[in-house]
């Protein structure tokens, strides 16, 4: 695409980010803040995790995590109990997975109909030779600031990085969440028997939700190595100056 | 105002009307069809009630998952303190044989039922997950009497709609008919083979495997039907309900 010319307004040209890409990229943001939190929250209420079908304080553990805990009968070495705040947690996590359920849809169907998935997402045959791959993963090694094109466009990397996490690793998250449910296994029981079990789909959510964790520091550093508020500023109003970069 | 913003504003106007009556409609048929939860007010009723809706309309049906007899846990986690008071060592001193569950409320026979009088109706056994709201989870063999047979028997008045269930350390709670009625909803006395322990909520405790383990009530004496739950103090601070 050619550059265009810095305008007042958002004309056509230099719209970057379309209205809905913007809305549903804020709400998502928020989402993630309110499910990290309150997970968190939930993990802190038993921080030991378990393989297979069933796994309590009796139980010996795949691997604890090393935090105290909010309940007196989980042994974690500290002296001391949380308080507990599974209350709101429980409830503000559920609710938020029910928006970002909702945003991702919107997300997904109208990134299907206007072709944002396949122009702006899914990486160009070109961009998957050996070269490009190799050039595009030793820029990112350097902490190279990206030239004036990635105004316009995301590089192979950034592609590959958003396709995994938008239609693996929340669809994962959503699948691994379910599966806990007692309500839910009943009507679909195979959503946890391929998991490989109540306490392995505990497991397993636990790992994507880190994965969403390291993810997203990985996201902010590359803003900031791109140009933190002409990126946010981007990403908030829709427009793109490339002559404003790393001002 | 130019033409193209009025016409612009007409159509937001039009799409939000819409938008607002198709909630109301929505809400509306949500509430004939039993799909509202009693806390579906406050900040996280939004979430509570696309819980419970989506699952009454995909799961109403379903039965728990149930496992084989080699897949029982080996160390269930008892988490059952006896209430406090004279009156529960006084009962568990005689082996409760003078427990009693009290049944009232919508019904036409309110009456109560003795531990021997419970052992007596037909038994139901079944092996399902405790899986608490904290993480944790286990299995066991659980034996006893469906709580719908003990609503057949008190003759339950067709506008109840809940089942408020209470336990002797004064802890309150309720479910819908749907799982008061389901066929693993037991009033179980039996674990894995034996008596129900007092750590798992013995003599008598509900199962509702269908729902989180804060819904399986120890130490149950009391059952009453109900068409509201609107002034009925539950205790759970967590959603009313637990299908997650």
């Amino acid at each position: 695409m050619a550059n265009p010319a810095p305008a007042p307004i958002a004309t056509a040209a230099n719209v970057r980010h379309s209205l809905l890409v913007r809305v549903t990229h804020w709400i998502t943001a928020l989402c993630f803040l309110a499910l990290l939190v309150s997970g968190v929250e939930l993990v802190i209420s038993h921080p030991r995790f378990y393989w297979g079908e069933d796994g309590n304080s009796l139980t010996p553990s795949l691997f604890d995590i090393p935090i105290p805990a909010s309940r007196s009968y989980v042994k974690t070495g500290y002296n001391f109990v949380l308080p507990d705040q599974n209350g709101w947690s429980r409830s503000l996590h559920f609710q938020t997975a029910w928006i970002v359920v909702f945003t991702g849809l919107l997300y997904a169907a109208s990134s299907l109909r206007s072709g944002h998935l396949r122009e702006d997402l899914l990486p160009a045959t070109a961009d998957l030779s050996w070269a490009t791959l190799s050039g595009a993963i030793a820029n990112h090694l350097r902490f190279k600031p990206p030239g004036e094109e990635e105004v316009w466009s995301y590089n192979v990397l950034q592609r590959f990085a958003y396709v995994f996490v938008i239609f693996s690793l929340f669809p994962f998250l959503i699948w691994t969440g379910l599966a806990m449910s007692p309500a839910i296994t009943a009507a679909f029981p195979f959503l946890v028997d391929l998991l490989g079990g109540q306490q392995s789909a505990r497991t397993l959510h636990f790992f994507a939700s880190l994965s969403l964790v390291l993810f997203f520091f990985v996201h902010v550093l590359m803003v900031f190595l791109a140009g933190f508020w002409s990126r946010v500023r981007t990403m908030i109003t829709g427009r793109a100056d490339a002559r404003q970069e790393h001002l | 105002m130019s033409r193209i913003s009025r016409r612009k504003l007409i159509k937001a106007g039009l799409a939000g009307t819409a938008g607002v009556s198709g909630i109301a409609v929505a809400a509306r048929i949500a509430g004939q069809h039993g799909l509202i939860p009693p806390d579906f007010g406050g900040i996280y009723g939004c979430g509570h009630t696309l819980t419970y809706a989506a699952q009454r309309l995909l799961t109403r049906n379903s039965n728990a998952r149930e496992f084989r007899r080699s897949q029982i846990s080996k160390t269930p986690h008892p988490k059952g303190k006896p209430p406090k008071g004279d009156e529960f060592p006084r009962l568990r001193a005689d082996g409760f044989r003078e427990w009693r569950l009290k049944v009232d409320g919508m019904v036409n026979r309110p009456g109560s039922f003795s531990m021997a009088e419970l052992k007596s109706y037909p038994t139901r056994s079944q092996i399902t997950q405790v899986i608490c709201e904290e993480g944790w989870s286990y299995i066991a063999e659980w034996t006893g009497v469906p709580l719908s047979h003990i609503l057949n028997l008190a003759g339950v008045l067709p506008q109840a709609r809940y089942a408020i269930y209470y336990a002797m350390d004064g802890w309150v709670d309720a479910i819908d008919m749907d799982d008061a009625w389901h066929a693993q909803t037991l009033v179980a006395y039996g674990m894995n083979s034996g008596d129900l322990p007092v750590g798992h909520g013995g003599p008598l405790r509900l199962r509702v495997p269908r729902q989180l383990g804060y819904k399986g009530l120890k130490f149950l004496n009391r059952v009453t039907l109900t068409d509201t739950l609107k002034g009925v103090r539950l205790d759970s601070e967590y959603s009313w309900y637990a299908g997650i």
